[in-house]
């Protein structure tokens, strides 16, 4: 048995109101890839937050290769071999993909003078070892959230770890960029280095884990080798009880008025001649690979880009459609995928972010805020969602990372808009609240809202949708009805490029 | 792994140009055409003595400006600038008047005088996380202050014009004669070419941009921006610093009750120049464009007698104009 890299006992880390650790264990050993899981704010950030520097344990002690540790900065970190890519993405937007992996450590002719050649050239050579199709070149906040992902792993990478540790490193990928993933990893456990993952995806687990730890309410429940256990026992684990995956529901056919249709939507090449129709009570399942056009489009209905050409009819009647408020007006809300750019005001409470979008239905006379029904809203949906928080006045930003999403999510259910565009509901949301969104759904669905939504997973669109669009290099290539879509014809029509046609 | 992204010609610095530089050509324009204006509608504005006017200003502005630059950029706000400038000013007189000390020296004294201030104001902030605004705005008053007690209410007079003749006096015109470009203009230069170069070329200025585009970033990246944000207001110190030896030089005394309200000046020099205010980018050629557009505007108005009132009114305009643009281009460059 080989000397493990990392041993960690008896962790404690307590915040303001909450006990995010209460003496938890992991080890991790070369070679290997280690899952952690738990539900939101099961405490598997934190854990490994403390792992890489940036928070102080309050009790418990690290041994790394052997050796008692005091880990307190990330500095401290990456000095013993240990480099952790985060479920909030750290990236500088205004700085290059090469500035961004080097930020910290970047080479110089003398000393604080930059050799901007080297680092762009490191970068290059980074890129070919781990084959990664990036331009060190371009700036960061042009790129796509998945390849913000690609750098991230790269820029971990780059630190030749011993110890990487993934915070839900797949919750933004599509399939094909989770086997490129998957396969880097496996890479680097040939090579000897120690991989933490932690996912909320049950089944990924199995493909790439060798042991798994789960954690519960900050305490920690068991580890077992991955071969071992199945995705039920984790569930369960995770859980504290048994719980059935619904069986996936056959959708109630919707009704024939058209509340939502785009015609001919364009812009420039991202999106190109798209049209598609919304029916009452119907969920359409927007498909495709990461850079299709999706969010774009979405974006452009709810008047957050402008467009070039197209026309947008709601209920029958052409609108102008040129800001979110435009769209808000017209009863169309937007759950954007970057919830922390676009859907959280992160420094405000609980409470407010969930009423943020219905503001009008709880102001009283003067324009002022009715706290009690205010307050009477967030927490249905803090019942609803199983949102973990101390109180409905807790600081937004100190909510675990998947809690965050239940929040925007929320915040969209309390709006009681007609329309809704969902962009990748459940990212990074565990097993049980996502059968909840599900649910939450389904129901808004019958109670005759119209529902698009995004998403890449597949088994997420072919569960929820009545119908199936799928879109490839910004144009729409397919529909399907929930009847005939499998997982096969998505992703022939998802990679039906111009080209090839 | 990811889709290939479209194929890119940009190098490093189009990548990072192609924001700002928009707003850069826009200023340039916009400098040039103010130029053309005045040049009409003045008979007094077009000629050597006035440009020596207009660069005369624009230097001591300037040199506040480029230390405001690095702070905007890293996404904070300096408010002493001015009576930091100041105070460096009354520093430097008395040093020399007070404390007999030679002239270098004194300089040595103002400008080490705003790198404290600089220091202090990076403390407050970056150390104890006071908010930019509030700690300057209370740095601001203290070196008010204090140029007013040191000074004892009064201005301090240089004994000799050795300094004023250092700074205001023209290199280049004892060798060109007909181009008598002042001393103070080539020392703002020097300075914006530091500057320039320690904001795109060195650890320091890589940080900035770092810490302005998103300084939790930067902080996990194991950046120490404790430290980096003390060395950026540090810097915007010693600017600020030696623009008091500048402006001491130029009316050969410490005048300690001005001074206020050359932080806006400053704050709008950079602005028109194309630096966000939210931080994360921006450059020292905006910074310069917007420092002359500032004094040509002033400069020409009072030649073509606008009342003082109306030239504030008219200043504070612009700022508003070129705010607007800013967003406007990046709500383009969103989409
Ligand atoms: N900086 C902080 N301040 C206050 N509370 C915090 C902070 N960070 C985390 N917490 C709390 O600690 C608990 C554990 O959070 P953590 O982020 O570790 O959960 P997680 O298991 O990673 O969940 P998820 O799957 O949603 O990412 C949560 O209750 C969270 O609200
Ligand atoms: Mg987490």
């Amino acid at each position: 048995m080989p000397e493990p890299l990392v041993e960690m006992h008896g962790i404690s880390k307590d915040f303001p109101g909450v006990h995010a650790l209460v003496d938890c264990h992991f080890d991790l050993y070369p070679g290997e890839v280690h899952a952690l899981v738990g539900e939101n704010g099961a405490g598997k950030s934190t854990l490994m937050k403390v792992l890489s520097g940036v928070y102080r344990r309050d009790a418990g002690t690290i041994k790394v290769k052997g050796l008692p540790v005091n880990i307190s900065t990330t500095r401290a970190a990456q000095r013993l071999g240990i480099s952790m890519i985060h479920q909030e993405l750290n990236l500088m937007p205004h700085l290059t993909v090469a500035q961004n992996i080097y930020i910290g450590r970047e080479p110089q002719v003398v000393p604080s003078v930059l050799n901007e050649k080297a680092l762009n050239d490191e970068a290059a050579k980074l890129f070919e070892t781990l084959h990664l199709r990036l331009d060190p070149l371009k700036r960061v906040s042009s790129l796509a959230v998945a390849q913000h992902q690609m750098i991230e792993i790269a820029k971990a990478l780059s630190f030749n770890s011993d110890v990487l540790i993934m915070d839900e490193p797949t919750a933004a990928l599509t399939d094909t960029e989770i086997d490129e993933l998957f396969r880097i990893t496996r890479a680097l456990r040939e090579r000897g280095v120690g991989i933490v993952h932690i996912s909320h995806r049950l089944q990924e687990l199995k493909q790439i884990s060798d042991r798994v730890t789960v954690m519960r309410d900050g305490h920690y429940v068991d580890t077992r080798p991955t071969a071992d256990v199945s995705t039920d026992q984790i569930i369960s684990m995770m859980v504290g009880r048994t719980i059935f995956e619904a069986v996936p529901e056959v959708p109630e056919h919707p009704s024939e008025e058209v509340v939502l249709e785009v015609r001919n939507l364009n812009r420039g090449r991202v999106i190109r001649d798209v049209s598609f129709r919304l029916r009452r009570g119907e969920i359409v399942g927007i498909a495709g690979l990461v850079g299709a056009g999706r969010t774009e489009v979405a974006r452009a209905v709810f008047g957050a880009d402008p467009f070039d050409s197209g026309e947008i009819f709601v209920k029958g009647t052409k609108v102008a459609i040129k800001s979110p408020s435009d769209a808000a007006s017209h009863g169309i809300g937007y759950l954007s995928e970057d919830r922390k750019r676009y859907g959280l005001a992160l420094g405000l409470d609980l409470e407010t972010n969930l009423v943020l979008a219905a503001m009008r239905r709880f102001l009283g006379p003067l324009g002022v805020i009715r706290g009690a029904l205010t307050r009477l809203a967030a927490d249905r949906q803090v019942q609803n969602l199983a949102i973990k928080t101390p109180s409905l006045k807790q600081t937004v930003r100190n909510l675990s990372g998947g809690t965050q999403q239940k929040v925007v999510v929320g915040k969209w259910l309390t709006a009681d808009t007609e329309i809704l565009i969902f962009d990748e509901p459940t990212r990074g949301i565990d097993v049980g609240a996502k059968s909840e969104i599900y649910r939450l759904l389904n129901d808004l669905a019958r109670e005759g809202k119209a529902i698009v939504m995004i998403s890449s997973e597949l088994p997420e669109i072919l569960r929820m949708s009545h119908r199936v669009i799928v879109m490839c290099e910004g144009r729409v290539t397919g529909e399907l009805t929930a009847g005939e879509a499998t997982q096969e014809k998505i992703m022939t029509f998802a990679t039906q490029r111009a080209s090839a046609v | 792994m990811t889709k290939p992204a479209s194929p890119s010609f940009s190098t490093a610095v189009g990548a990072r140009l192609r924001g700002d530089a928009i707003q850069q050509v826009l200023a340039f324009g916009a400098l040039i055409l103010l130029v053309l204006l005045f040049s009409f509608w003045s008979p007094y504005f077009f000629n050597v003595p006035n440009f020596n006017n207009i660069v005369e200003a624009t230097s001591v502005v300037g040199v506040l400006a480029l230390g405001a630059t690095f702070v905007i950029v890293s996404g904070g706000i300096d408010l002493s600038v001015g009576t930091v400038m100041t105070l460096s000013a009354v520093m430097c007189a008395t040093a020399v008047a007070k404390w007999n000390l030679p002239v270098p020296l004194g300089i040595l004294v103002g400008i080490l005088t705003g790198g404290l201030m600089g220091l202090a104001n990076g403390f407050l902030i970056a150390r104890l996380k006071l908010p930019p605004f509030i700690a300057t705005l209370g740095t601001l008053n203290v070196a008010r202050g204090l140029a007013l007690v040191i000074a004892g209410l009064l201005p301090v007079y240089f004994p000799t014009d050795e300094l004023q003749g250092m700074v205001m006096g023209s290199a280049v015109g004892s060798v060109f004669p007909e181009f008598p470009l002042p001393n103070i203009a080539v020392i703002f230069l020097g300075a914006a070419i530091l500057a320039a170069f320690i904001l795109s070329k060195t650890v320091l200025g890589r940080y900035t941009y770092a810490i302005g585009s998103n300084e939790e970033a930067a902080r996990l990246s194991g950046v120490n921006t404790v430290r980096w944000k003390m060395a950026v207001y540090t810097l915007a110190g010693l600017f600020a610093g030696l623009g008091g030896v500048m402006i001491a030089a130029r009316v050969n005394s410490a005048q300690p009750s001005t001074g206020f309200g050359y932080e806006l000046q400053a704050i709008t020099a950079v602005v028109i120049g194309g630096t966000s205010l939210s931080g994360g980018e921006g450059a020292i050629i905006g910074t310069i464009i917007g420092a002359f557009i500032v004094n040509t505007l002033t400069n020409g108005l009072e030649l073509v007698n606008i009342p003082q009132e109306w030239q504030i009114v008219a200043t504070g305009a612009v700022v508003i104009v070129a705010v607007y643009l800013d967003i406007v281009r990046r709500r383009g460059r969103a989409s």
